[in-house]
């Protein structure tokens, strides 16, 4: 049994961090990260070329992980893989003891670093959803084939929780639930109440479904000025950017480097407890971008231990 | 309409090489409405190739170049100058049904054909059909899922709209910002909630034909 499923289903506090594969084939220095984590998580989740940007692939570095005794969670995204390929690399994942997924429709191939190459989208995140989940009942591949032997998976799904209008995002929820999602993972938030705003819409739509709040720690007020002009979803409030940049100011006046990484990761480990203590939601989904050497202390800060 | 553009005078010049005698057709249908092959345009090219020094040897202008029967009479006109090549300025359809009736003798497209669309006004074009030959139109507010959405998304939306503008091209509308917003002004937002099938592209092989006779029978 797949070991986040294991914790959101018996009510532990579920954490899983986020980790990208390198451009490039040697995973030395993200396994040395990597194995910081052990003991701290439920699961890294492993982006699938995520900003349509090219990586080496998900299910690969899944692998790795395995190998060095993590439990990876595999991103599936629907943008370079038709039904067929999804589908085999599925199983592939499941050959190798990968029993946890998140489905994702995916960035468009335009926003990305290889623009050139052909966006399938032959399924989106509800069409990878509801494939996998007929797969497992039916033991029949995409085809309607037999299957020789048939893997079962935990499955999970994104969702943008500031987004106007949030109809959209709370229906489109529904349907990934009612498609096998049992988990959800939100996009960046940065205060408690957007989560609430968030958990509200998700009580009175009666979705049944665990949710990560997504937690990304800020290295920087340019970094967050960036992201909430840039990324679709993200809000990153002004008190927020204010504090960073009081952060490198005080650094530049001390001489010393890192400040505003260090005020990230308090407002980051702030925001995980009062989530955990509030009972907000079921669980953290860390995105540290790169930066997975702070999370044992941002966990440690805000007192969670898995 | 079948909405096309001119292609660079350079490709044009470069696919002509070695070639001397050369006539050209357009189509009075969507090209001209274009600004791509009507009689302007046929006129426009005839003068830029003899300036280069080619002899036009006629022009044509087939009501519409994709109907078989007005590309055959359009085809034995122009074989009558006896040109080395054709140059058509009509679409992809419209140039291959030329060169069906065209014995021997090359056609060369004149054009890049881009999309099914409407005409917003004179000269502005926006794609509305992808002709996925499934239409989900009846479940999306008359809005196509399919190609106003840069995925093509049948449950979207995704979650990359910024303000209601699409990631891909923020000049664009969301699609399912604006299915949501012209089903909640039908007062048909529960369609919303209806998980359509995953598009099915079994039988949906191309190059497809439709034969009402066959049907029919």
């Amino acid at each position: 049994m797949s070991v986040l499923e294991q914790a959101l289903e018996s009510g532990t506090f579920g954490v899983t961090a986020e980790m990208a594969p390198p451009k490039g084939c040697d995973f030395t220095e993200e396994m040395k990260l990597a194995e910081t984590l052990k003991g701290l998580v439920h699961g890294v989740n492993v982006t699938d070329m995520q900003s349509a940007s090219l990586k080496a692939s998900s299910l690969g570095f899944c692998i790795a992980l395995k190998q060095h005794g993590l439990e990876p969670i595999i991103q599936m995204t629907g943008r370079d893989r038709s039904r067929m390929a999804i589908m085999g690399d599925m199983l592939s994942a499941a050959a190798f003891g990968i029993d946890t997924m998140l489905a994702l429709t995916g960035d468009h191939t335009s926003v990305g670093d290889c623009k050139a190459s052909k966006p399938v989208f032959d399924l989106d995140s509800v069409g990878i959803l509801r494939m996998l989940t007929r797969m497992e009942a039916t033991g029949l591949d995409c085809g309607g084939n037999e299957l020789a032997s048939t893997p079962h998976f935990y499955k999970g799904a994104a969702v943008t929780p500031v987004y106007e209008p949030i109809f959209l995002q709370i229906n489109k929820l529904k349907k990934k639930v009612d498609a096998g999602a049992r988990y959800v993972q939100t996009q960046g938030i940065f205060t408690v109440e957007a989560l609430e705003t968030f958990m509200d819409q998700v009580a009175k739509a009666n979705i049944k479904v665990h949710v990560m709040a997504g937690i990304i720690p800020l290295k920087a007020a340019g970094m967050a000025r960036y992201m909430n002009e840039n990324v679709p979803g993200i809000a990153v409030p002004d008190d927020q950017i204010a504090k960073l940049a009081a952060a490198a100011a005080e650094g530049k006046e001390k001489g010393v480097k890192g400040l505003p990484m260090k005020a990230g990761i308090e407002m980051a480990a702030d925001l995980c407890k009062q989530i955990k203590e509030r009972k907000l939601c079921d669980g953290i989904h860390l995105m540290t971008i790169g930066a997975e050497q702070n999370i044992p202390t941002i966990l440690e800060k805000a007192g969670i231990a898995i | 309409m079948i909405v096309s553009r001119r292609k660079p005078v350079e490709e044009v010049l470069a696919m002509l090489q070695g070639v001397k005698r050369v006539a050209i057709s357009g189509c009075h249908e969507c090209a001209l409405a274009c600004k791509v092959g009507g009689d302007d345009e046929v006129a426009e090219w005839k003068a830029l190739l003899e300036s280069k020094g080619f002899t036009v040897t006629g022009t044509a202008m087939p009501n519409e170049s994709c109907l078989n029967f007005y590309a055959r009479k359009a085809a034995k006109e122009l074989q009558k100058g006896n040109p080395e090549a054709v140059l058509s300025l009509a679409c992809g359809s419209g140039i291959q049904t030329m060169a069906g009736q065209m014995k021997n003798i090359p056609v060369y497209p004149g054009s890049n054909t881009m999309f099914i669309g409407q005409v917003e006004r004179v000269g502005h074009f926006n794609e509305m059909c992808r002709m996925c030959g499934d239409c989900v139109l009846g479940h999306t507010g008359a809005i196509c899922p399919v190609t106003k959405c840069a995925k093509s998304l049948v449950n979207g939306p995704c979650g990359g709209a910024k303000n209601g503008k699409c990631e891909v091209n923020p000049e664009n509308d969301c699609a399912w910002v604006m299915i949501y917003n012209r089903l909640e002004a039908l007062g048909q937002l529960d369609k919303l909630s209806e998980t359509l099938d995953d598009k099915d592209y079994d039988g949906k092989s191309w190059p497809r034909s439709v034969d009402l006779a066959k049907e029919a029978n």
